[in-house]
């Protein structure tokens, strides 16, 4: 019998069973394979025990946590052993779930893609995810909300490894927000501070700005395809052939704002550098390895629709251009660590994005770079947190100087980064950061020459500030204050540090043996087309690059090692002055946003109360014939007058009952 | 069209809270057995319901199901007749799980009294909750115009007092506007009633609905008649402008009230839109489809805005509803079977959120108060609990993804999108506005220092998480099992549609451009 309670079992009865498999480049899923939704319950399940266990679990709560985000990582590490074991051409394997959402004309079921791509990331994800848990029982140690941080930091790794493996884009749309939930709440986990407070609520709100354009785009994708998931609309996508430029030109910049919103692009970059009041490990995780790239992650899932709409993938690396000058600028002029290293995880961004949008040139390299940055930020981050848990918390960078000598571990796996995020060669920068300056060098007419040149002089400005930093913090004269007594952190927090640092060396070298990653990636992002080569000769640009980060080095050797650097900031030119306030981004957004906004929410308070409300209210006193108003309301005629209608309903109702 | 049902299901699912509400009254005992009384009454019509609902089948043909027909003024040709389509089930259902728990959130509700008659006042309190549910089962399940015009009506009754008589201390002022409103839209309605049925073929039974569907009237009076429902369901939507009821109304009742003021009696509009509107007027319903959509974007946009602006923590939480009943009105004038369906979807869902909000803020009334916002503060380090709780229903109401009222909002707007395309881009962006009305509240209220001479609060009580927990799970098994409630939706809005004769089965573009 089909019953109310029968399709409750049904809908329950094909989670089990599954779907049919799709047809089309991805298989339905074998083996080991078909358990990749316990990457994401895993750490939830982590996440939910936590929060709702109480402050029973305070004790074993975070150890525990940091185990289910290591079997996430064996998980993902067992499905990856498998996809080697098979063809380049079946490694993509679709594992469906069950019948999600169906409503009308909408089908969808819920189900993951996991392909070359998406095991990248769950593989970064849940490695460098765990070394951060790890070096987090250290950092967080003594924070009395312990198990509230490890509860977020496992819901952080279940939506992220949601938001990689998703084959919908609405599911996928589930992951996104879930990590900007887990962003909020750990960026404002200190929200005693009011300002920190702000700065989550600002994430949450500008990401809803990008997150619109997601919407849209998926409005866009079902009127247009009929579908959201991957396959219909990647593989619709590609079969266009020059058609319905207009709506593939929408669709790409929509799924573009969503990825600026979620990635700190400019024109929605500016919650990035406040978010940094979340604990650290929560910047280098989230802020800095993982989730602000899912728009970088966003864009290259998405090829084929930007494929079919050149002017998107223009505009896409328009603003991968203008953000990894903005930051570069900006991370010049922060004396706050973090600050800075949150500058140029967006000037960082801003490289992948660009390198996204030159399409099946960039994109292997868009994600090379995001994997090597994931390594050197993170463990650059890690360093940051070292360097405040042993200087009282302090992260003013003119208050640092000569710590190299106190903190060997840190000096030395952050001095790794340094040289990996510089690109010099053979450290794991070089390998992913050059090969992006390459490609924007491709092309015809204006463009090589203006992104080349967008991307060679941002290596520059790298190489300055991120020295100025290194510098300023562990070289030159201390400049601490009496009662800072910097020591090496615990071994919980340095060992995380120096495995990341042996990545940031290393893994770019190891990827690039045979064009591994690149090969690796292939079957997803597509071959690079033959024959395109830099309108600048290779050897040129690779000297030239070389050329302008020693010159950026150099500067910062004079002004931040050599010299004495004051302990309050000197006024600066007028640029310094900009960058330091993120090129008045916030002014902006105030001016041209917030401020109208709240005159137009408090004038319609004002318009709601005193005039939709008092001419309903004059009218509704007119009714009960009396002109002073409302207050008559209460005991005058009107309610007499509205009670005796009422008995009137009544009273017709009780006649026609009798007369029946 | 109507399966009848050998077992008056819906009679008897609707009798049990009116029964329980005179015993609750009138037979003596401790106000403590009393409400235990009401309560026990209205888990047993939850019982009921569930029993009738596994009698349903969404794979009928019929419109109707559990139906019952009695004769009740032949001359006038009223029935009593009941029945239900998917959308009415699961609004009945809804209904069934909220009144449990609004009263046993209301538990401390009322004040208690000394003296012999000390515990009338609570007795009848409960009581009235329970005539309501029982005049909430019935406007849902009336198949008969007139019948459901009664229970439209009466409604009013237990609300006004349940407003006027327990509320706070404007309550007078509040009853007496939600009610002039009510009943201005409501004489209307009676009028467009009658009218109708002039229309109709007459008879014994002229008032059923089927036997007043798919008319040939003439496009003016049919204009007029839809204008004629479509005002009383606008006031009771609430639609701007017609909304400036309900946050005094809202405001000033007991958090149960409020609770099932906006989550259940305000979805009688919206569900008469798709009901009546729709399916007896379909080409008028065409007409003033423009005006409609307009009304419903401004609803979206002037309900958050208005949110964004409110100090007055209740007032905030009915601004919001009136934003969400503009996405809802939006999905079912959209006319496409995904829209349709995510505005059915929309209005179970936000029954369950809006009590979220209602009562999880009631709590912290209870605890400070007050019900002002800036009178908070820092509270996340006072009750994290509860601050917790009161986050997870704030989210519900931003429609955040994996909770169920994303899925409903999502719906709503790539539904709208095929046939309005404008309407749903500018309604979409009442999701940023939704972030920044909910993460204002609880950034004002939860978060900075903690505030000093508040140790004797305590965080939540054993009833307080009996009383979140079935919410909380709603939002997440439908947020991640939607079909649940979609398998038996999806029937009924389709046949609701099928009167409007839209085509929706094809989105043009699609068909256009990739063959």
């Amino acid at each position: 019998m089909h019953t109310g309670m029968g399709s409750l079992a049904h809908t329950v009865g094909t989670y089990a069973a599954g779907l049919a498999a799709h047809e089309g480049e991805a298989h339905a899923a074998t083996g080991f394979t078909a358990y990749a939704w316990l990457l994401v319950a895993l750490p939830l399940a982590g996440a939910t025990m936590l929060l709702l266990g109480g402050r029973r679990t305070d004790k074993f709560g975070p150890v525990v946590a940091t185990a289910l985000s290591w079997a996430a990582f064996v998980v993902g590490a067992i499905i990856f052993v498998e996809m080697l074991g098979r063809g380049a051409d079946s490694r993509a394997q679709n594992v469906t779930l069950y019948e999600w959402v169906t409503a009308g004309t909408f089908k969808l079921s819920a189900g993951m893609l996991v392909d070359q791509l998406s095991m990248v990331f769950v593989l970064l994800v849940t490695f460098v995810g765990s070394l951060i848990h790890v070096y987090s029982l250290g950092y967080m140690e003594h924070d009395p909300d312990k198990r509230r941080f490890f509860a977020y930091l496992n819901l952080f790794v279940g939506a992220m490894l949601l938001l990689v493996l998703a084959n919908s884009y609405l599911l996928l749309y589930v992951g996104w927000e879930g990590v900007g939930l887990a962003s909020y709440l750990l960026i404002g986990f200190w929200n005693w501070n009011p300002a920190y407070a702000t700065a989550a609520n600002k994430a949450f709100v500008v990401n809803r700005v990008g997150d619109f354009g997601l919407t849209v785009a998926l409005m866009l994708m079902f009127f247009h395809f009929g579908a959201v998931d991957f396959q219909t609309v990647l593989g619709k996508s590609a079969a266009l052939t020059g058609a319905n430029q207009g709506f593939m030109t929408a669709m790409g910049l929509m799924l573009l704002l969503g990825a600026c919103g979620k990635s700190a692009q400019f024109p929605l970059q500016s919650w990035l550098g406040d978010a940094m009041a979340g604990p650290t490990p929560v910047s280098a995780l989230i802020h800095a390895a993982t989730m602000v790239t899912a728009g970088v992650y966003l864009i290259v899932r998405s090829a084929p629709i930007f494929e079919a709409a050149p002017t998107a993938q223009l505009v896409v690396v328009i603003v991968g251009a203008i953000t990894l000058l903005f930051g570069a600028i900006v991370g010049c002029a922060k004396d706050d660590i973090k600050k800075a290293l949150a500058a140029s995880t967006m000037s960082q961004i801003g490289y992948m994005m660009l390198a996204a949008g030159l399409g099946p040139v960039g994109y292997a390299f868009a994600i090379f770079h995001l994997l090597t940055h994931g390594f050197f930020k993170a463990g650059m981050f890690l360093g940051a947190g070292s360097v405040m848990h042993g200087m009282n918390d302090k992260v003013d960078m003119r208050r640092f100087g000569g710590l190299s000598g106190a903190m060997k571990i840190t000096w030395a796996t952050f001095g790794l980064g340094w040289l990996a995020i510089l690109g010099v060669p053979p450290f794991s920068g070089y390998w992913s950061k050059d090969k992006i300056i390459e490609a924007a060098f491709i092309g015809e007419g204006w463009r090589p020459w203006v992104f080349g040149g967008a991307a060679l002089i941002g290596a520059g400005i790298t190489a300055f500030y991120m020295s100025r930093l290194f510098f300023m913090t562990f070289h030159g004269k201390k400049r601490w204050d009496a009662d800072d007594h910097p020591h090496e952190s615990p071994r919980i927090m340095t060992v995380p540090m120096i495995v990341l640092a042996v990545g940031s060396a290393f893994l770019g070298l190891i990827l690039s043996w045979n064009d591994m990653f690149v090969s690796w990636l292939e079957p997803v992002t597509g071959a690079e087309p033959e024959g395109a080569h830099p309108v600048v000769p290779v050897p040129l640009l690779l000297t030239l690059t070389l050329l302008l980060v020693a010159g950026g080095v150099f500067l910062a050797w004079m002004r931040y090692w050599r010299d004495d650097v004051p302990v309050t900031a000197p006024a600066g030119s007028l640029v310094t002055q900009a960058a330091r306030k993120d090129l008045y981004q916030d002014q902006v957004n105030e001016a041209l946003l917030m401020r109208p906004g709240i005159h137009l929410t408090r004038s319609l308070v004002f318009a709601d109360s005193k005039g939709v409300d008092g001419a309903v209210g004059g009218l509704a006193a007119l009714v009960g014939g009396t002109s002073s108003r409302l207050r008559k309301l209460q005991n005058g005629f009107a309610r007499s007058y509205a009670l005796t209608m009422l008995a009137g309903v009544v009273a017709i109702l009780g006649a026609l009952w009798v007369i029946s | 069209m109507t399966e009848m049902s050998t077992v008056p299901w819906l009679t008897i699912t609707g009798l049990i809270p009116l029964v329980g509400a005179l015993v609750v009254a009138f037979v003596p005992g401790t106000v403590e057995n009393a409400k235990r009384l009401a309560l026990g009454f209205s888990v047993l019509a939850l019982v009921v319901g569930i029993v009738a609902a596994t009698q349903y089948d969404p794979s009928s043909t019929k419109q109707f199901q559990l139906g019952e027909q009695v004769s009740w003024i032949p001359q006038f040709g009223v029935s009593y007749s009941l029945g239900v389509d998917g959308l009415a089930l699961v609004l009945i259902l809804m209904s069934l799980v909220l009144t449990p728990v609004c009263l046993l959130a209301a538990w401390h509700d009322v004040p208690e009294e000394a003296g012999p008659q000390g515990g009338r006042r609570t007795k009848a309190y409960f009581a009235l909750l329970l005539v309501l549910e029982t005049f909430m089962v019935g406007v849902f399940a009336a198949t008969d115009v007139f019948l459901f015009y009664v229970f439209f009506e009466a409604m009013l009754i237990p609300v006004y007092f349940l407003i006027g008589r327990f509320g706070g201390p404007r309550r007078q002022y509040a009853a007496m506007k939600f009610l002039l409103f009510s009943l201005a839209g409501g004489l209307i309605m009676l009028v467009a009633v009658i009218a109708l049925y002039l229309q109709g073929p007459g008879g014994t039974d002229g008032f059923l609905i089927e036997k007043l569907t798919g008319l040939s009237i003439d496009p003016t009076t049919e204009r007029l008649l839809f204008v004629g429902f479509f005002l009383a369901f606008a006031v009771k939507a609430p639609m701007v402008p017609f909304h400036t009821w309900l946050p005094d109304a809202a405001t000033e009742s007991t958090p149960a009230t409020a609770t099932l003021l906006v989550g259940v009696l305000d979805k009688v509009g919206t569900f008469g839109m798709i009901r009546f509107c729709l399916q007896l007027f379909p080409e008028a319903s065409k007409w003033a489809t423009p005006v409609v959509i307009a009304l419903a974007v401004i609803s979206v946009l002037y309900g958050a805005l208005l949110a964004i602006g409110q100090t007055d923590m209740m007032r905030l939480i009915s601004f919001t509803s009136i934003s969400h009943f503009g996405f809802i009105v939006l999905g079912i004038f959209a006319f496409t079977s995904t829209g349709g369906a995510g505005s059915s979807l929309y209005m179970l869902n936000h029954g369950f959120s809006t009590a979220a909000l209602f009562l999880f803020a009631a709590m912290l009334v209870h605890r400070r108060g007050s019900k002002r916002i800036p009178d908070f503060g820092g509270w996340q380090r006072v009750t994290p609990g509860l601050a917790g709780i009161f986050l997870v229903a704030g989210l519900s109401g931003l429609a955040l993804p994996g909770l169920s009222s994303f899925i409903s909002e999502f719906l709503v707007l790539v539904g709208s999108f095929p046939t309005q395309p404008v309407a749903a881009v500018v309604g979409a962006t009442g999701s940023i506005l939704a972030a920044l009305y909910i993460l204002l509240m609880y950034k004002r209220m939860m978060t900075g220092p903690k505030p000093d001479g508040l140790a004797g609060v305590r965080d939540l009580s054993l009833r307080e998480k009996v009383v979140a927990a079935p919410i909380l799970a709603t939002f997440l098994v439908l947020g991640f099992f939607p079909n649940i409630a979609l398998h038996v939706i999806n029937p009924a809005v389709d046949k609701s549609l099928s009167y409007v004769h839209t085509d929706s089965a094809v989105t043009p573009a699609a068909e256009g451009s990739t063959k």
